[in-house]
């Protein structure tokens, strides 16, 4: 970074709350002074694109984002680095869904049947899960129909709305399973889309992990440093800060790290959505 | 000191059907880092608890399952506690606590309710009426109960049924009389729903006896256009003078002055011309509705009067503040028609019952009496808030002769 401007992080513009959020840290770090400022996007493949050409210094990732821009700064010999996470991201499943009385309960009953998912680009509700199934034997568009909730394309499922379609079919029959993130599933129950006792979990995947800040090399790495020593300090029992983590989504920042991606990495191969150097080969995409 | 480690018994009870309100009572009584066991039988039950923790920034701790046995334990975490942190209570909820009424409400306790725990942070809405002595009376709670106790439903509480036979020019003067009423409720609804939304919260029972008084204004109107429409009338003469006249109450900023004209030099006066009519009217449909209004319209006089003496205590100056404003309104009205002859000729025909020599006589006479009970009235209200009787006098000799 040559420039005096400000340490720039990027973010996806996936709801209007994005600015609130962004515009509280961004305030709350002036408190603390430290010179902070963000650029929106408007869809991950923008985000990870304009942050390789250092366009800004941190992104707030997508585990999706995560996974082309290591591959995007492999390819150019650079390194990326996770540098922080909240503590709701870690060790998340995506479950794969029946209607409770289905007579589905083995993964290869659902061959010939049709599967709902999220968005075609959403980690936990298409990818990991698709490629769940397919590690069981079910191989999605083969032996399994999909029928994907494309809500929001580009924002990598950061939406919730394309999960809570796919549930919608399944409650209604549309589709004999559908997929979501663990933590979907307690809301769809709590705001009633999912009435109690109607479904049951055919399948689950092994934990992984969400967002990320990622950092690539070349970036001042005492600032990086005092960006997440700020992050990690930032306290739930802080009146000023309180609602802006709650709007985010976290109790508490806690330190980056990247065994939780694997799993995605693979996903990612096994249904050829980036190529090894973080091209983007999987077909009508983006749309 | 070890505390016995606590269960939670769920049975078949599973996150998708409100399991963690149970697991929430038993946490409230730990402190961070203690445990609760949790036992059930819902298949997902460990898998959804690890997920609601990871959530709510708690910490699961797997145990080995079997049907019906102990699923694992909850760790308390340090955020469920947080909202408490720094939280400030926000007086007492009961007036007779110490300390249950603030002198001054801060913004951002809100809409909080008088007595919560008010978490820090959050919007600071602007309710200009924040001051308890510009306010208060400790009277406000018992004539609040009270205005909710003589609530009436004017279908039962009046006789509409009852036969009208009054004279044709006497039936005219009741109706000219109740058209000018209506005028003068919708200011007197009107100027405490503006200040309504301008008070704090915290003051609920003032907010309460405010809302009430609005909500008795709202039926004095439509009793008094039910009566003046009965007999197949369409409503009579609304004047400039009398709406000039109300205008300066509407027009009035300040809380206090705004009480002060309304209530002590007009409302006050109101209860007058009511009386009257529970008297005089010609006809007992007329005389019934004068008597349910009359008793609402004392009780906004007594609360008005009430927080006025307080306030007037607390800050003599205000007398003088109120002096000046009766003082500007009748420098305003002067330019005005002054006497509401309408509204004059029609109490002197309402109060003779027909249009005879001797009748007349006697209606002019009862209106004699009328205007003279209400100055002293007036002045009797004026010498409570302080004034002497020579002040009284001179103030109450300035009120507007649209009565109000």
């Amino acid at each position: 970074m040559t420039t005096s401007r400000p340490f720039t992080l990027g973010a996806v513009a996936y709801d209007p709350k994005v600015v609130t959020i962004w515009e509280g840290f961004k305030d709350w770090f002036a408190s603390h002074g430290f010179g902070f400022d963000f650029v929106l996007y408007s869809s991950y493949e923008a985000q990870t694109e304009a942050h390789v050409a250092g366009h800004v210094d941190v992104t707030w990732d997508s585990p999706l984002a995560w996974v082309r821009t290591r591959r995007l700064a492999e390819g150019l010999g650079r390194q990326a680095r996770a540098v922080a996470m909240r503590d709701t991201d870690q060790d998340l499943t995506s479950v794969v869904l029946v209607r409770s009385n289905s007579h589905i309960t083995e993964v290869s009953q659902l061959a010939g049947g049709m599967v709902g998912t999220g968005a075609i680009d959403s980690p936990q509700a298409t990818l990991l899960p698709l490629a769940h199934l397919a590690g069981l034997g079910l191989d999605p568009g083969t032996s399994v129909s999909v029928r994907r909730s494309d809500i929001m394309v580009t924002k990598h499922g950061d939406h919730v709305g394309g999960e809570r379609e796919a549930v919608r079919a399944l409650i209604d029959g549309t589709v004999d399973a559908a997929c979501v993130i663990d933590g979907n599933q307690l809301l769809f129950a709590k705001e009633g889309t999912i009435p109690t006792g109607a479904v049951r979990v055919l399948s689950r995947t092994a934990p992984y992990d969400h967002c990320t800040m990622t950092v690539l090399d070349g970036v001042d790495a005492g600032v990086v440093d005092r960006f997440v020593e700020l992050l990690l300090s930032m306290s739930f029992d802080d009146p000023t800060v309180r609602p802006l983590l709650e709007l985010e989504g976290l109790r508490e920042w806690r330190p980056g790290r990247t065994q939780g991606y694997d799993q995605l990495e693979a996903a990612v191969d096994r249904l050829g959505f980036y190529g090894p150097d973080g091209s983007i080969t999987v077909d009508g995409y983006p749309p | 000191v070890t505390r016995e480690q606590p269960t939670v018994e769920l049975d078949m009870l599973g996150l998708d059907g409100g399991a963690h309100v149970l697991i929430k009572l038993a946490l409230a009584d730990l402190d961070s880092g203690e445990m609760v066991r949790v036992r059930g039988s819902h298949p997902e039950l460990a898998h959804d608890l690890a997920t609601w923790c990871r959530q709510q920034g708690h910490r699961w701790h797997s145990a080995d399952t079997h049907p019906g046995g102990i699923v694992g334990s909850v760790e308390r975490g340090t955020a469920a506690g947080a909202r408490w942190v720094g939280a400030q209570r926000a007086g007492r909820s009961a007036t007779g606590q110490p300390g249950a009424v603030a002198a001054t409400a801060p913004a951002a306790w809100g809409l909080a309710a008088r007595g919560a725990a008010i978490e820090p942070g959050g919007p600071e809405p602007d309710f200009r009426l924040d001051h308890r002595d510009e306010l208060w009376t400790d009277r406000a709670p018992t004539l609040y109960a009270q205005a909710v106790a003589a609530q009436w439903n004017p279908d039962t509480a009046i006789d509409w049924n009852v036969a009208i036979e009054n004279d044709a020019v006497v039936e005219d003067a009741v109706v000219q009389v109740m058209t000018f009423l209506i005028e003068n409720e919708e200011a007197a609804l009107v100027v405490p729903a503006r200040f309504l939304g301008q008070i704090h919260p915290h003051f609920r029972e003032i907010q309460q006896v405010l809302a009430i008084t609005i909500a008795d204004e709202a039926r004095h109107i439509d009793v008094f256009t039910r009566r003046a429409t009965i007999t197949g009338h369409e409503l009579a003469l609304s004047t400039v003078g009398g709406r000039a006249s109300l205008q300066t109450l509407i027009d009035e900023p300040d809380y206090p002055t705004a009480t002060f004209l309304l209530s002590v030099m007009g409302e006050g006066t109101f209860v007058s011309p009511l009386s009257f009519l529970e008297r005089h009217a010609p006809d007992p449909l007329s005389r019934r509705i004068a008597h349910l209004t009359r008793n609402d319209e004392a009780r906004h006089v007594a609360f008005s009067l009430a927080h006025l003496e307080r306030h007037i205590q607390l800050e003599p100056r205000l007398r003088s503040r109120l002096a000046r404003a009766v003082e500007r309104r009748h420098h305003e009205l002067q330019s005005s028609a002054g006497l509401n002859e309408e509204v004059f000729d029609a109490l002197v025909l309402l109060a003779a019952g027909d249009a005879t020599p001797a009748a007349i006589h006697t209606g002019w006479q009862h209106v004699q009496t009328l205007q003279r009970d209400m100055a002293e009235a007036r002045e009797a209200r004026l010498t409570r808030l302080g004034f002497t009787s020579m002040e009284a006098e001179t103030l109450s000799s300035l009120h507007t002769r649209n009565f109000m």
